[in-house]
């Protein structure tokens, strides 16, 4: 038998709030803090995010610090490479050349019918061959009708054609020939075949490697705005040409400029359409998951619809059918496309966490104590559902970016001669055996982007999933 | 699990229907006039013309006849090529972009489901390191860069070999198909290996495989029989939506190698406004889209009978 309980007015007394027996260590971290602080903790998210800084940089301040016309053609440097600063010398203006008239030597090489040579010896530059004129002497053949000069930018080994004929001239004493045409600073190999008699040529040919060095005359470079002033350069001066970091397009427009202003295009589509389409899901899923009932299932069947359009097909309609006027980019036509496309992704994302949100027994215990829709919204719905908001917003960039580049590569992007990552690549791909150059460059921007944007939605996953505190 | 499948396939009819409609209002919203790069060279012909292809009605009519004629499975004529039916040209390109896209997700299933499992297997030594490498470039690096790469160093082995060791482009014989199909199934099999790496190490930590191992059963037999097995069925949830994306991402694939596939013929009909082409290749691909998905979710729910079909 336990004594019945007998209370004294004493045990009716509060206790007296003693000294706490164990404080926290550390200051409470809030969840953001929390989160940055895992964030920064993961070595591979915050690289990508200095990267998605360092992108942001480039197409922002970018043509600040590299003030060149995109659109601008350089086109005495068409597909260059990317190189050293280019240079030319200052020759004096060009002056007609009488060519050369030599016998052939009587010691030298004779021609002989129904033989496959012999060929000219002894072919040589008659000056330094530069960009106005490269300027061959040989000794002639006894006998020859005449000589043929051909022009290669390839090494004519023996299997290969010789490359363009640039001309023949007349009579075996007849051995020189200026080439004027287009001539360029590259490797260039000149041959030359000796014509028999009857005017046929022979199979046999003597090569010269010429690489000719760019020259132009004080007039001609303060014609083109390479110097101000004419007569403040003489010949034998060199003058700094146009410098390309990255080289030029096959238009001959700079590449690093090019891919600042594509870098704006590309990223602005890339962040403002996921912006925009996570907007439109908050505010599609919120309303279908606070109202619930008919609207709920009315707005979701009709995700479902939108979910079940063939993407890219849809993309390439809708482009179609805004159009782009003269004149427009149409970065806008694609901004809306997307919207239009993507919305019901974000839309079933919020809608979940909100009808999740509005089970928790803290949204329960906040209602009992009197909380306000407004307040219970604010307070807790919107914080609990932004982490995986910003989560989706930071994977929906890179297929925004991809999207945006397989349209623009397809040719149904933005409008020449905009230049965005995804055009850049689409005409790169034009030229790409012979300067792969020019998609290497917008193909590596994109996969940068991509690879950046996709390891930061990673890290941010990692970071901001609750689940995941205190496990580290 | 009929009642399941009779309302899918419902579902699966009405989404059809939205696609088609939402077809329809797209093309009628386009600027420009369908006719003008015809020979709609004088009034009279014009008329014939727009007779002919039913623009000379009101657009609601329009509208009922394209259900009406689609229905009967009818997508009319071309608009560029005289004579021409819609569904000739679907049924002549078709199968080639189904036939690379059924190599290609063949090849991304096979290729996701080998790397993941050995990702999982050599967890965090080099070579799940090397592959997770390899899989985030999968994932980073655009389509049409891949094929043009691909097609880059198809070129350079074919030379370094002196002889054409696979075909550059083009399409017929089983050689043309490899690479298109390797290169238009990368990015699928990059995310399928990531789906399958963390579904085997999740399946790696559950009870049963505990027991088993408790019971003694050899580790081949667990990792092939226990773990494997059931660490696929995550993989086959998203094989519809892979093959939505393979199919209908065939097009840079075929622009590059020039495969006369449907999705080539999409551009080209969109360039040049040809109605009837448009309409019935999206209307098309979307009912294929809507047919797989429910094809894989019968086959999930007969896979997996943890799943209830409801």
């Amino acid at each position: 038998m336990t004594p019945p309980l007998r209370f004294q007015p004493a045990d009716f007394e509060p206790i007296s709030a003693g000294p706490p027996t164990a404080a926290p260590s550390r200051p409470s971290l809030s969840y953001w803090q929390d989160s940055w602080r895992r964030l920064r903790r993961n070595r591979r998210a915050f690289v990508s995010l200095a990267i998605v800084a360092a992108l942001g940089v480039f197409a922002v301040a970018g043509p600040w610090i590299w003030p060149r016309d995109p659109a601008a053609q350089d086109v005495d440097q068409i597909s260059q490479a990317p190189a050293l600063p280019p240079t030319a010398a200052i020759v004096d203006p060009y002056t007609p050349w009488a060519g050369v008239t030599a016998e052939p030597p009587a010691d030298g090489p004779r021609w002989e019918p129904a033989s496959a040579g012999p060929s000219v010896t002894n072919l040589r530059l008659a000056e330094p061959a530069t960009t106005q004129a490269v300027r061959l002497v040989w000794d002639g053949v006894e006998g020859a009708a005449g000589y043929v000069v051909y022009r290669s930018v390839y090494d004519p080994a023996p299997d290969r054609a010789l490359g363009l004929p640039l001309g023949d001239t007349v009579g075996a004493a007849r051995v020189s020939y200026e080439d004027r045409l287009d001539v360029e600073e590259r490797r260039y190999w000149y041959s030359v075949v000796v014509l028999g008699e009857d005017s046929t040529e022979r199979d046999a040919y003597a090569t010269l490697v010429v690489e000719p060095v760019r020259a132009v005359s004080a007039e001609e470079a303060e014609l083109r705005g390479w110097v101000a002033d004419a007569s403040r350069i003489s010949p034998g001066d060199t003058i700094a040409l146009p410098y390309h970091p990255l080289g030029t397009d096959y238009l001959g427009r700079d590449l690093l400029a090019r891919l600042m202003h594509g870098a704006r295009v590309s990223l602005f589509i890339g962040v403002v359409a996921p912006l925009l389409y996570v907007l439109a899901g908050i505010v599609v899923g919120s309303a279908a998951g606070f109202i619930g009932g008919r609207v709920d299932q009315l707005l979701m069947r009709f995700a479902d619809f939108v979910v079940a359009l063939p993407f890219l097909l849809f993309m390439i309609l809708f482009k179609v059918a805004f159009g782009i006027g003269p004149g427009e980019s149409g970065i806008l036509p694609m901004l809306v496309a997307l919207v239009l496309l993507s919305w019901p992704a974000a839309a079933r994302l919020v809608r979940g966490q909100i009808l999740q949100v509005r089970q928790e027994a803290y949204v329960a215990a906040s209602r009992l104590l009197g909380a306000k829709t407004g307040y219970l919204v604010f307070r807790h719905m919107i914080p609990q559902t932004m982490g995986v908001i910003l989560v989706t917003l930071t994977f929906a960039v890179p297929s925004a970016i991809f999207t945006e580049a397989f349209l623009s590569f397809i040719g149904m992007g933005v409008a020449p001669p905009t230049p965005s990552w995804g055009s850049m690549a689409n005409e790169g791909i034009r030229t790409m055996l012979s300067h792969p150059h020019e998609l290497l460059f917008p193909a590596f921007a994109i996969s940068i982007a991509v690879l950046a944007f996709n390891l930061l939605g990673d890290g941010l996953r990692d970071a901001l999933d609750v689940r995941m505190r205190g496990r580290e | 699990m009929l009642a399941y499948t009779v309302k899918r396939l419902l579902q699966g009819a009405a989404t059809v229907w939205f696609i088609a409609t939402a077809t329809f209002v797209a093309m009628h919203s386009v600027p420009g006039d369908p006719l003008a790069n015809q020979r709609a060279t004088s009034e009279e012909i014009r008329r014939n013309l727009e007779e002919r292809y039913g623009l000379d009605r009101p657009v609601i009519e329009q509208y009922g006849i394209f259900l009406g004629s689609m229905l009967r499975g009818d997508f009319g004529i071309s608009f560029t090529q005289e004579n021409r039916r819609v569904n000739d040209i679907i049924r002549e390109n078709f199968p080639v972009s189904a036939t690379l896209g059924i190599l290609a997700v063949t090849f991304a299933a096979l290729g996701g489901i080998l790397w993941g499992a050995l990702t999982a297997l050599y967890r965090n030594r080099l070579p799940d390191l090397v592959i997770t490498f390899l899989v985030i470039l999968g994932i980073s690096v655009p389509s049409f860069v891949v094929a043009a790469l691909g097609q880059l160093a198809l070129v350079n082995l074919n030379a370094a070999v002196g002889e054409p060791l696979l075909p550059v482009a083009g399409w017929g014989t089983l050689r043309h198909m490899i690479v298109p199909s390797l290169v238009l199934g990368l990015g699928t099999m990059a995310y399928l290996t990531r789906l399958m790496r963390s579904s085997m190490l999740e399946i790696a930590d559950a009870d049963f495989i505990r027991t088993a191992r408790a019971k003694g059963l050899p580790p081949t037999r667990i990792f092939l029989k226990h773990q494997l097995r059931n660490a696929i069925l995550p993989v086959v949830t998203v094989l519809g939506p892979a093959i939505a994306a393979i199919t209908t991402g065939g097009f840079v694939v075929e622009l590059v190698f020039a495969i006369p596939g449907l999705g080539r013929y999409f551009v080209t009909a969109v360039q040049q406004l040809d109605y009837t082409v448009i309409m019935g290749t999206t209307v098309f691909y979307g009912a294929f889209l809507v047919v797989m998905v429910i094809a894989v979710d019968l086959l999930y729910g007969w896979i997996d009978p943890r799943v209830r079909l409801e």
